[in-house]
């Protein structure tokens, strides 16, 4: 069967306009695929000039006031555009309905409302570029953020509408997930992505007004100055880091949740096996939903806040390492004794469990307050955050673009390249972000242009990591952008998945089903169910057979 | 012709039946309320705050809050909420003038709130009763008495805003009931702007004590 010239999602309606217009969650989703992906490249690029200022001791290619204003756009470009609606917007977005057997989201003008209103969001963060670039960190600290010249006004006005954006987005998913699922769906036999995008959405409901009215207090404490971030005008600035936190915490799960989704589809279907745990996995995720709400003081240990509520921050801190400890307990058993290949998605997974492992241990170090007052601030929680956010959710998603990527465009990217690709970034991650850990228990503070002789080699090779990275995606963005147009047909089911998704065609048409499907079985039967050559059959049934033949 | 009954023109084609439709519109609005409340909830928090260490400041800056204008604007929100829920009840019989003649209703009990609400700060600017830095006044002794005059702008401000959606939100519906598009069978719309319009009022039914009637 030729796919090219079946009707499906990407060929029924042409035009720019069926684009811009279009109420299709798999083309809104591809469209935010497309936005997370120019804004990763940029913040990318943003991060590898921060790795060669630091090549060298001393002021070589930037100024200071440069590279404080390189690191905020990394944070900020890379937070509020990429991390947070890569996963749920772009991929949730065009996989949820397909995984629920559903036509749509439950509202899908509000679906491309909030694309609209990323983009605006993005449009202000860019001009704050332009406008003098925001130097402050992405946590936008006052007092100096209520102080510096540069153009916070604009980036934190950005972050406030995108902050929208993500919100409508939860809401979405929420009503869908509620409302949409296909007869026979109950809740204990949705997919994992599917609790997982459900916790998500219910912290991106619960935590993002609260920052967004955090950051509209700042806009107007930087404009009218109601003082009450300015302790000479009796305000707390520490007041604006309570609050801060009591978002970009939640936030941190915001990320990574949706990945530890992808993370139990992938171990299943590459191990083909029963995923071990199931409610344990779906609560778990519910689980850290809650715990993160109560954490948010252990970003705080050094402000001032007193020493009871320090201790119990950190107390509660140690709680999160239960249901991530539980979630990865659980892939670890899924793939034992399971069928395990090694195609790209599953090394993405392996990648995943085995960098997020030592991010969560990390974290772990520094929920502990004795070490905290020594590692805060130093290069430890830097390479310790990116264990956990590009270790695990970049990890995460990349496993799950590669995943999906024949169900989004019909076509194989090339496997071989792929291995290559993942080697890179696998290694050039480790090298770039494990000297770190060494960095930052030897006092190297973070966002300094310039640091101690004594420091430069592991600067040195923590730079050459970040090319070998920088290699890595290259090579990945050249074959899956190949792939889209020369790439050999993807059949319907490569993976041998049983999930909804995998039962219509690829690409999907533009209603995902022919008929509105039915659930006859779990999304993770392997026991009994198998896949060949797209199609799905009873274990039973070839056993049968078999014994006939002998 | 059972195909023409089962969809009509206002149920969306990726919905199976009206019922699946309507209760995902009222679940994806409840959650909204709820991000509503979470963000009131941010400047509530500020609020207690900011009583807790200033205690008395708060209790002699509050004293030059108008208490008779409060007390009018609650009684006016109350009552545009009756027209409002008087308004779903009434398309629910399929009156569709008195549906328009209660969203009418609604619409002026929320310009009536505005215009006392103008009143109470235009008087304010006038005594120099403003936020942080503007702050001129010299009437109040207690320190920091700028921040209660923060608190209160930025609360009943977003209240304010929230008051000025609604508006259009509620003249949109009004339109749509005037071009004949809902009826017994699909009024959702006008239901949920009920829904967000009640917020708007629970919120200022808080307001009002936390703010004019302190102590």
């Amino acid at each position: 069967m030729s796919v090219a010239t079946t009707a499906n999602y990407l060929n029924a309606e042409k035009g720019i306009k069926s684009w811009l217009f279009t109420l299709d969650h798999k083309r809104i989703g591809l469209m935010y695929l497309f936005a997370v992906m120019t804004s990763f490249f940029l913040g990318g690029v943003f991060a590898l000039l921060i790795r060669l200022e630091l090549l060298h001791p001393g002021q070589d290619f930037f100024t200071a006031d440069t590279y404080n204003q390189l690191f905020t756009l990394h944070g900020a470009v890379m937070i509020f555009l990429f991390i947070i609606p890569a996963i749920p917007a772009a991929l949730g977005n065009f996989v949820l309905p397909l995984m629920l057997g559903a036509k749509d989201v439950a509202f899908p003008r509000l679906n491309l409302a909030s694309f609209y209103i990323y983009v605006v969001g993005a449009l202000f963060a860019l001009y704050s570029i332009v406008a003098g670039a925001v130097d402050t960190g992405w946590t936008f600290y006052t007092p100096y953020s209520t102080t510096t010249s540069t153009s916070v006004i604009s980036m934190t006005m950005g972050a406030f509408i995108l902050g929208f954006s993500s919100i409508f987005t939860g809401v979405n998913f929420i009503a869908t997930i509620h409302k949409m699922r296909a007869p026979g769906m109950t809740w204990f036999k949705m997919p994992l992505m599917v609790w997982a995008l459900y916790a998500t959405s219910i912290i991106q409901v619960l935590a993002t007004p609260v920052l967004g009215i955090t950051l509209l207090l700042l806009v107007i404490e930087r404009t009218v100055g109601i003082g009450i971030f300015d302790p000479a005008m009796g305000g707390d600035p520490v007041l604006f880091q309570h609050f801060f936190w009591f978002y970009s915490h939640p936030a941190v799960y915001i990320m990574v949740l949706p990945g530890m989704g992808i993370i139990s589809e992938l171990v299943a279907t590459f191990s083909k096996k029963k995923i071990f745990g199931y409610k344990l996995i779906a609560y778990s995720s519910l689980g850290i939903a809650l715990i993160s709400f109560l954490v948010w003081g252990h970003h705080m240990f050094t402000s001032g806040q007193s020493e009871f509520s320090s201790m119990v921050f950190s107390f509660l801190t140690f709680f999160v390492g239960i249901p991530s400890g539980i979630k990865m307990f659980n892939w670890l058993a899924t793939m034992y004794k399971g069928r395990i290949t090694f195609e790209a998605p599953m090394l993405y997974t392996i990648a995943f469990m085995f960098l997020f492992a030592i991010g969560g241990f990390t974290g772990i170090m520094l929920g502990a307050i004795s070490i905290d007052i020594h590692m805060h601030d130093t290069y430890f929680v830097v390479a310790h955050f990116h264990y956990t956010m590009m270790g695990g959710t970049v990890i995460a998603f990349l496993g799950g673009l590669h995943y999906w990527w024949p169900k989004i465009w019909g076509r194989m990217y090339n496997e071989k390249l792929a291995k290559v690709a993942w080697a890179f970034i696998f290694v050039g991650f480790n090298v770039t972000f494990f000297t770190q850990f060494f960095l930052g228990s030897q006092g190297m503070p973070r966002r300094y242009y310039n640091y101690l002789d004594q420091y430069q080699p592991l600067h040195m090779y923590s730079t050459y990591g970040s090319w070998m990275l920088g290699v890595g995606f290259l090579i990945m963005a050249y074959y899956l952008i190949y792939s889209i147009y020369k790439g050999p047909k993807a059949p319907n089911n490569p993976w041998g998945a049983l999930s909804m998704e995998w039962q219509t065609t690829s690409p999907p048409i533009q209603h995902n089903f022919e008929d509105q499907p039915v659930l006859e079985h779990e999304p993770y039967d392997y026991d009994t169910r198998m896949v060949v050559n797209d199609e799905l059959i009873k274990k039973e049934d070839v056993k049968e057979k078999e014994d006939i033949n002998v | 012709m059972e195909q023409a009954e089962k969809h009509p023109s206002y149920l969306q084609h990726h919905f199976a039946d009206m019922a699946q439709q309507t209760d995902a519109a009222k679940l994806g609005m409840w959650v909204f309320l709820v991000t509503e409340v979470l963000l009131f909830g941010g400047l509530f928090g500020f609020y207690t705050f900011f009583r807790a260490w200033y205690p008395e400041m708060f209790m002699e800056a509050h004293k030059y809050l108008d208490v008779t204008m409060g007390t009018t604007n609650t009684f006016v929100l109350i009552t545009s909420s009756l027209t409002m829920a008087l308004a779903i009840r009434a398309m629910q019989l399929g009156k569709k003038k008195q549906t328009i003649a209660y969203l009418a209703g609604t619409l002026f009990f929320a310009a009536v709130f505005l215009v006392i609400k103008y009143f109470e700060y235009s008087h304010k600017f006038h005594m120099g009763m403003l936020p942080g830095k503007f702050y001129t006044f010299e009437g109040i002794q207690a320190a920091n008495p700028h921040i209660f005059f923060s608190v209160y702008f930025t609360m009943t401000g977003l209240h304010g805003i929230h008051v000025i959606i609604g508006m259009i939100i509620i003249t949109w519906v009004m339109i749509r009931t005037m071009r004949d598009e809902f009826s017994p069978e699909y009024y959702n719309p006008i239901e949920l702007t009920g829904l967000y319009w009640h917020l708007v009022d629970l919120i200022w039914i808080f307001l009002f004590p936390l703010l004019y009637l302190i102590g």
